[in-house]
């Protein structure tokens, strides 16, 4: 026994040693980066920028980027107070944001980095497949209660969402079930359950044909249904793509945002232009959200 | 010698004594904390809106009353399910069970305690869930009867463990006099031994609901949490929202000091509130109990 150990752990020292070589010396290069990036927010967009960042730092060794979640409004409040150099967020800054942040001497400058499709997601049993904006309004305020009513089997609607805190909740709240109109006070109906993971809903549409649900659609696997939405009754019914998001066609897709102070410079300056490169906005592509870059409106 | 072991006397008198004090520090501490920062919700709030049938916190609708409704109903679910069951185990293992199906069955109930309650919640949403809206015909398997049967299996080893180690006590003397008397096997269990481990058996049961209705994660995963009015004994197969669950998913997000945060905060105090009347009545009724045993010796 132990005449076949020894050289087993010769060899895997050997092996080990081997491989740490190269990548030992690569981290003393490393060692001494010229410059730090702190990026904080929105957590729809972390495994964005982890990607980005680890792409970023390993062609660039000399800069180091450090990402964490915890919601947009964290990121934009850790902006305010000056401790990092990025915020993500996935919607716009608020109005008394911009205030507390001109009281304390902080510009905030608004970069769109990608944008995000919403998708309308139900069990594949399902037979709905097409809705209008206004329906989805009406199944989630609890107007529609029985998928009958929609061209459906008889069958109860449960709905999901997820749970308040969430970005994504407001803005499906804003955009769907108030269709964009500000005035409009209507809430989700008290029995729609919240769910605390995009992981949950997931869970509980792939087995559930009464369920209907969202998700943005980087985080919607192949063997559920997207719906397809129409703006209006009578417009044309249309799913979630990179194309359809570009051309605006589909309804419900909202742009992220990075937010800087001020108009960036130095390294800042030079990973949001990396950002919105070519080669960046793939990477976004592979994630599932949908490139920036390609819009007419992007951020310079 | 005499007078250094007075000195070390001393000092360890006091330290055991001050680790008693300080369970009651604690308990204070905590509470002052929790009204400190949950009792300006009423000079956010006006009690009407407090105690309203709408929870909506980004929109200010801060009505706690399905909260407290969807506590209650999935504590009472999971109560009616631990209770027989641990019951039932205890007085197996301590009573009935030949010696080796005891050394097994003991550290495979304690195991079952030590079980991580997400794990518990996973097994929930994956396999409990699902079968459960299937064999009921349900429209959604995620509902309070789902957080019921998960929150009894947690509550069931602390019932076990603490009921058991009761009849454990009770003298063999007791036993054997009951045969003795020509009692069998099952009345010397309910009329002897069973009695004499009342107190035991309550505390045990009380440990039992305090631990259900504390637990978190496994509730938010399972019930849906809807804040919708549970008030029907059918709501049991209906979503329910619990109160530690809305802390737990909505503390992270709420802004300092905020009238949510406040909120937030009087729902604590609501809970501790119910666990302390849980305790209280507990404690009253072991201690009635006691003074009845008492007059019948005398």
């Amino acid at each position: 026994m132990n005449r076949l150990l020894l050289p087993a752990i010769a060899i895997f020292v050997l092996v080990l040693s081997a491989s740490c070589g190269p990548s030992s010396s690569q981290a003393a290069a490393s060692d001494s980066p010229a410059a730090y990036i702190e990026n904080k927010g929105s957590d729809t967009i972390v495994n964005l920028a982890l990607a980005w960042a680890e792409r970023y730092q390993s062609d660039h060794p000399e800069v180091r980027i450090s990402v964490t979640g915890g919601g947009s409004g964290t990121g934009i409040a850790s902006l305010i107070n000056g401790t990092v150099d990025l915020a993500n967020a996935s919607r716009q800054i608020k109005a008394e944001e911009v205030a507390e942040a001109e009281s304390n001497g902080v510009e905030p400058v608004e970069h769109i980095i990608a944008r995000d499709a919403i998708a309308v997601i139900v069990n594949p049993e399902n037979p709905v497949s097409e809705l209008t904006l206004k329906q989805i309004s009406d199944i989630y305020s609890g107007k529609i209660i029985n998928w009958s009513e929609i061209g459906g089997e008889d069958r109860p609607i449960v709905r999901l969402s997820r749970e308040t805190n969430s970005g994504t909740h407001v803005y499906f709240l804003e955009t769907v079930l108030r269709l964009s109109n500000s005035e409009d006070k209507t809430l989700f109906s008290m029995d729609t359950l919240l769910l605390p993971s995009s992981e949950g809903i997931i869970a509980e549409v792939r087995q559930n044909p009464n369920a209907i649900g969202y998700d943005g659609l980087g985080y919607v696997p192949k063997d559920l249904k997207v719906i397809a939405i129409a703006e209006e009754a009578g417009g044309a019914y249309v799913l979630p793509a990179i194309a359809t998001v570009n051309d605006k066609t589909y309804p419900i897709a909202r742009d992220l945002y990075m937010y800087t102070d001020g108009e960036p410079t130095g390294v800042v300056k030079e990973y949001l232009d990396w950002i919105i490169s070519a080669e960046a906005q793939e990477i976004v592509a592979e994630l599932g959200f949908v490139p920036a870059s390609l819009t007419p409106n992007a951020s310079p | 010698m005499e007078k250094s072991l007075n000195w070390h006397e001393f000092v360890i008198t006091r330290l055991i004594k001050a680790s008693g004090y300080s369970a009651i520090l604690f308990v204070a501490l905590i509470f002052f904390f929790l009204v400190r920062e949950g009792v300006p919700t009423f000079a956010d709030t006006d009690l009407a809106a407090l105690f309203s049938v709408r929870w909506y916190p980004i929109e200010s609708h801060f009505g706690i009353l399905p909260l407290i409704t969807g506590s209650l109903i999935v504590t009472f679910g999971a109560t009616i399910v631990a209770v027989p069951f641990g019951i039932g185990t205890a007085v197996y293992i301590s009573e009935i069970a030949p010696r080796w199906m005891r050394e097994i069955l003991k550290p495979l109930v304690e195991l079952l305690g030590g079980l991580p309650s997400v794990v518990l919640g996973f097994l929930g949403i994956l396999v409990l869930s699902p079968n459960l809206r299937v064999l009921l015909d349900l429209p959604t398997g995620l509902t309070a009867l789902a957080g019921s049967l998960l929150l009894g299996g947690i509550a069931v080893p602390t019932v076990v463990s603490v009921a058991e180690d009761a009849l454990d006590a009770v003298p063999r003397a007791y036993r054997e006099g009951a045969w003795a008397l020509g009692a069998t096997r099952w009345q010397t269990i309910w009329r002897v031994t069973f009695p004499a481990a009342r107190s035991g058996v309550l505390t045990g049961i009380m440990l039992g609901v305090g631990r259900a209705i504390g637990e978190t994660m496994t509730v938010m995963m399972v019930t849906g949490n809807a804040p919708v009015l549970a008030l029907k004994l059918g709501s049991i197969f209906s979503p329910v929202r619990t109160m530690t669950a809305t802390i737990a998913a909505e503390m992270g997000e709420v802004a300092s000091g905020s009238t949510h945060y406040h909120v937030l905060f009087f729902i604590g105090m609501v809970l501790f509130l119910i666990s302390l009347g849980v305790n209280v009545a507990a404690s009253s009724v072991v201690f009635r109990a006691k003074k009845r045993a008492e007059r019948i010796l005398s």
